[in-house]
């Protein structure tokens, strides 16, 4: 068997891993790209760079594929990822023309790679239009959506289905994401993986470390949320959450996150999180490298409780990552948190900063809770949201969209 | 008993092992209140009720599910209706012939309550019911049971995809609605009477599939001794 298989084997067991040679069996040697714009930040980059080396062990013929845009471009994207998400973005005809003109580019740049794949996974909208320019195409083409779609603000919505709707098919992480489209609409919820620098275990020392590295206080609870400076994280709500828990329980906070190369309103948030943070010696905003994967993990694991309070979340894959650690999560009550956070037994689901100062109380007085949360979290995740059960599930996807409307595929016959 | 049993039958095939992955779909239906939901329940492709009975085995799910089914889950969590969520968690797919019987029964249920209420219950927009359904690939392992007491042995290495498709799976496609392996039994004859009446009495609504293996572990661990006879 392949080292990289075997390393999963150790974590998963040995019937996950046979279970998906078995299903990879009859797609050997199929070629498959995934496109999506940018290798560095952001959860999509994270799953694909262990899912394509997963693939590829498993004897299919992978490719990652990156799109290369400009500054009007990532705005115009940014812009969709927020409609989306359901705020009301009207873009300029000159960012759409950005948009288009940067796809065309990338397709002809990419096209005997796109037009000669079996199957081609395109992730979000930055490259959705590809399709558009690959009429040569000979195989499957699948459109991946990453991100909460349960009420995309519409004219947005509008001009990308025009995109979207020529596919085979498409994933979305839930169901209350799947939009109307011509087309099967699988839900496959996202993954971490657990032999990631983020998610490996680490020396008992190298978490002490990061009290000192970050100039953190050994004795005194420590509350994390590890996120983009992104709105929808509301990174503010999070300081107010702290600020009113701390007038009961003496604790401290590490605001963590990177930039990714397609969010350029990532400074602007940071900016405002910095500034309502400015007096409190205990509030931590770390700006970390997109590289920090080692980091971040010592501070999950240094926690004794994480924070997810987003407002709107896609899947939340750093609940996934804080879960996998033995911590309980005090999430907000939207998107794939929902999937993760079981109320009152994996964590707690809340809707206001209020809700979600009560539950950090709670936990920090009822450590026995604490413990015994943060371990049904890592059953959880061991169970359900590993890399390995998202990789069997794109290749059931493959074998599925191969065969068409048919519910139950034979293969033994 | 086994012992004296494990001469090979002369009637029975050997236990092909067979594993299974499903794949999750979006159907587009979706309900908020009883009303909906009953007209969504008369619509859907009969393999959203499919997974929505079985299918959710796949799906991640924590410990043991209070209810049997999803209907009676959001029913009972969503609105509020504990008394529906229950007659809804009675209902054994088992004991019908097609989806569509169990279809007509679910949607009796919900319009004896529908009837009886001056108000339809409902729920908040974004807790509502998503009718899915799931597209199933079956695959050979290429593995045999040739002798019952092969079973001790094959099962606690079976893939969770292998026990939902011969102990879940099993039941819709059984003539007598019972697991693959105690369909198998019965063609040994009464020898294997006890076995087949101790794996029929474990009962897979309640178990995530890991802990259903190690129930069904435990039992031909109790009759083959062990796993070493």
């Amino acid at each position: 068997m392949n080292e990289l298989l075997d390393r999963y084997a150790e974590v998963t067991g040995m019937d996950v891993i046979n279970h998906i040679s078995q299903l990879a069996a009859p797609l050997k040697g199929m070629k498959v790209v995934h496109v999506n714009s940018t290798r560095e930040g952001g959860g999509v980059a994270e799953v694909l760079r262990k899912l394509v080396p997963m693939m590829d062990a498993l004897g299919l013929d992978v490719k990652w594929e990156v799109l290369e845009g400009n500054p009007l471009f990532y705005q115009c994207t940014k812009g969709f990822h927020n409609a989306i998400q359901g705020f009301q973005i009207d873009l300029s005809e000159a960012m759409l023309e950005a948009y288009e003109t940067v796809n065309a580019e990338n397709a002809e740049r990419l096209r005997s790679v796109l037009e000669e794949a079996d199957f081609v996974f395109i992730h979000d909208p930055q490259p959705a239009p590809f399709l558009s320019f690959c009429p040569n195409r000979r195989g499957k083409w699948v459109w991946r959506c990453h991100i909460d779609c349960s009420r995309p603000y519409r004219p947005v919505w509008k001009y990308l289905r025009k995109w979207i709707h020529s596919y085979d098919a498409s994933i979305f992480s839930l169901a209350q994401f799947a939009q109307f489209l011509p087309h099967h609409q699988y839900l496959i919820a996202p993954s971490i993986d657990p032999l990631s620098e983020k998610n490996i275990d680490l020396p008992e020392e190298e978490i002490k470390g990061v009290f000192e590295h970050f100039g953190l206080k050994p004795d005194l609870p420590l509350i994390l949320q590890v996120s983009r400076f992104d709105r929808f994280k509301d990174p503010l709500g999070v300081i107010d959450a702290f600020r009113q828990s701390r007038k009961m329980v003496p604790l401290q906070l590490v605001l963590a996150g990177g930039g990714a190369t397609d969010d350029p309103e990532g400074g602007k948030v940071l900016d405002e999180v910095r500034e309502a943070a400015e007096d409190e010696e205990d509030i931590h905003v770390l700006l970390l490298p997109p590289d920090a994967h080692r980091t971040i993990n010592a501070l999950q694991r240094a926690s004794d409780i994480v924070l997810q309070k987003s407002i709107k979340e896609g899947f939340g894959l750093t609940v996934t990552e804080a879960m996998w650690k033995g911590k309980p999560v005090i999430g907000g009550d939207t998107g794939g948190i929902r999937l993760q956070v079981v109320d009152h037994f994996t964590g707690f689901r809340v809707r206001s900063p209020e809700g979600a100062a009560l539950r950090i109380r709670y936990l920090l007085h009822n450590m026995d809770k604490l413990k015994e949360m943060g371990s049904r979290a890592k059953r959880l995740v061991l169970e359900n949201f590993l890399l390995t059960r998202h990789l069997r599930e794109y290749l059931a996807l493959m074998i599925g969209v191969l065969h068409g409307l048919e519910d139950r595929i034979d293969m033994t016959r | 008993m086994a012992e004296q049993a494990d001469n090979k039958s002369p009637f029975t095939q050997p236990f092909n092992i067979k594993d299974c992955a499903l794949v999750a779909m979006a159907t587009g239906y979706k309900a908020q209140n009883l009303r909906e939901f009953k007209e969504g329940l008369l619509r859907v492709h009969e393999s959203s009720i499919y997974h929505h009975f079985w299918g959710r085995f796949l799906e991640p799910q924590f410990d043991e599910p209070e209810y049997s089914n999803d209907f009676a889950s959001w029913v009972y969590r969503r609105l509020n209706e504990k008394a529906l969520a229950e007659k809804l968690s009675v209902i054994d797919p088992t004991d019908y012939e097609d989806i569509d019987a169990i279809r007509h029964d679910l949607v009796e249920c919900i319009e004896d309550v529908l009837y009886e209420n001056e108000f339809v219950p409902w729920t908040r927009a974004d807790e509502q019911f998503h009718f899915v359904r799931s597209q199933i690939v079956v695959l050979d392992t290429g593995r045999y049971m040739e002798i019952p007491s092969d079973l001790s042995f094959a099962v606690p290495e079976m893939t969770i995809g292998s026990i939902f498709y011969h102990f879940i799976d099993a039941r819709r496609r059984t003539e007598d609605g019972s697991d693959d392996f105690s369909a198998w039994l019965t063609g040994w004859g009464d020898v294997y009477n006890d076995l087949r009446l101790k794996l029929m009495a474990v009962d897979p609504f309640f178990s995530s599939l890991k802990e259903l293996r190690f129930q069904v572990t435990h039992v031909l661990e109790e009759y083959f001794g062990g796993g070493n006879s």
